[in-house]
């Protein structure tokens, strides 16, 4: 059974999450990639509030229909390199939830266990089927600047499906993963 | 030449290749389902693929958002206009830009500004080959960057691995590479390699593996035995769909092996994630559909 979780992403909610839970998604999430991670480590002012809120590592593909945007397709994108920026933005904007593939580091571990964020992984590649979780573009932030793909997109989702693989007690699926499938790599390499 | 034609079914190329999953790549994934355990991430994870795929198709969307290098590879007549169909290409790969079947995908590596239309230096990337018959072959393979990010090369002896220059090194490097990957490049993916070759020519060869059908072993036996072997050993591996654990690793081993310098012994290894996007289309001389591949 998936455990729902809505907006705003208090730390109660985040912090009753747990490495392994399928969560269902629903509320305000923003899109962020290269570009605005690195305008925001280096000072520069957020549009939007993210305190109690999400991040999705995500480059949409979003077409204009008549005076709507409608995203056809926005599977995650790789996390890790993000790494650099992310603890920063948990401390000082107040992110709850990171929405990605892949995993992040360690920063981003202690960070998400010492300020109370989570790490999502969604299903890589399923950008269509991810897309009609989408109920709604709130805004758009950065356009002109970074392009439709690294722009800040504000989506309203619904029931959008990922696995909790970093939670606030500093566990990481993915750490663990690498290390039990290392062993086997090490037996792997004597046959 | 019909240019309107032509310029019309590359652009049904590209949206093929884009939007519908070829049907030997959805069969490996559905095979993976059956070995998962119904409730596991990798059997929920499988099954949202599927889902997709079956979206994408229906809504003609994206499979994946990022819509990858975009390779065309062309077998053409002798004596054909080359020229002319490198042009109509990059029409057609501005205009399912357009479309919104390619994302706005591609950056000036030096400024960091995009190029809306995907249209740039060697992008779109276009090989072409001189063949016997008298349509031309166009095939296209998209592949994202997610995927493109976690291929390797290693130059044979490579001590870490007691990685010899023979094929129990070429096999321990290519479970090295999995191991290294995990789910990052978006597994199931599958695998091709390249062993010999320089380092260009041996990543492209693993690359053009991808041209070959899921579950079709090499016509060379000991490559053919090695690519049983390596999907046996991959299994064991565990690293399951995405990362998370799971049976389902690899959905194919493709190996090729080119020649190579008596200095020199690189074994390149080209991921492709499960959202493996490969079509292909046989154009008669104005450009109309002779046949639809894979």
């Amino acid at each position: 059974m998936n455990k729902r979780i809505d907006y705003p992403f208090t730390e109660e909610k985040v912090r009753g999450l747990r490495v392994g839970d399928t969560v269902s998604l629903s509320g305000s999430v923003c899109t962020g990639r290269d570009r605005l991670h690195h305008f925001l480590a280096e000072g520069g002012k957020c549009p939007v509030s993210l305190r109690d809120g999400a991040m999705y590592h995500c480059g949409p593909v979003v077409m204009r229909e008549g005076d709507q945007w409608v995203v056809r397709a926005a599977g995650p994108t790789t996390s890790i390199r993000e790494e650099p920026y992310t603890p920063q933005l948990i401390e000082t904007l107040g992110l709850r939830v990171i929405v990605g593939k892949g995993g992040m580091g360690e920063a981003t571990r202690i960070a998400c266990r010492d300020h109370g964020c989570v790490y999502l992984q969604a299903v890589g590649g399923a950008a269509a089927l991810l897309a009609s979780c989408i109920e709604r573009v709130d805004g758009v932030h950065f356009l002109a600047e970074f392009g439709s793909t690294e722009a800040m997109w504000e989506l309203h989702l619904r029931d959008f499906v990922a696995v909790v693989t970093m939670d606030t007690r500093g566990r990481s699926l993915h750490r663990t993963i690498e290390r039990s499938t290392r062993k086997t790599l090490t037996q792997l390499l004597r046959e | 030449m019909k240019k309107a034609h032509w310029e019309k079914n590359l652009v049904e190329l590209i949206r093929r290749t884009s939007t519908d999953l070829p049907a030997d790549v959805e069969q490996a994934i559905r095979k993976g389902l059956r070995r998962e355990k119904k409730g596991s991430h990798a059997h929920d994870f499988l099954s949202m693929m599927l889902e997709n795929a079956a979206m994408a198709r229906r809504d003609s969307v994206p499979l994946c958002q990022d819509t990858g290098t975009l390779t065309f590879r062309f077998t053409v007549p002798s004596g054909f206009d080359t020229n002319g169909l490198v042009s109509l290409t990059r029409n057609a790969v501005s205009r399912a830009t357009r479309l919104g079947y390619l994302r706005q995908n591609t950056i000036d590596s030096v400024s960091g500004e995009p190029y809306v239309t995907n249209v740039a230096h060697a992008s779109p990337m276009m090989e072409f080959l001189q063949g016997a018959r008298k349509t031309v072959d166009a095939r296209l393979i998209m592949k994202g960057g997610g995927c493109e990010n976690v291929g390797q090369q290693y130059s044979l002896p490579e001590t870490t691995l007691g990685a010899n220059r023979d094929m129990e090194g070429v096999r321990r490097c290519i479970l090295d590479a999995v191991w290294k990957a995990q789910g990052r490049g978006c597994a199931p993916g599958v695998i091709g390699v390249c062993i010999g070759g320089d380092r260009a020519k041996g990543y492209a060869y693993a690359k053009e593996q991808f041209l070959r059908k899921l579950g079709e072993r090499s016509d060379v036996k000991v490559l053919a035995r090695l690519e049983e072997r390596l999907m046996r050993d991959i299994r064991r591996m565990e690293i399951g769909p995405m990362g998370l654990g799971g049976k389902t690793t690899a959905l194919d081993v493709k190996m090729g092996a080119l020649s190579r310098l008596p200095a020199s012994f690189f074994v390149s290894i080209s991921y492709m994630c499960w959202a493996f996007r490969r079509r292909g289309v046989l154009l008669g001389p104005e450009g109309g559909v002779h046949r639809w591949l894979y």
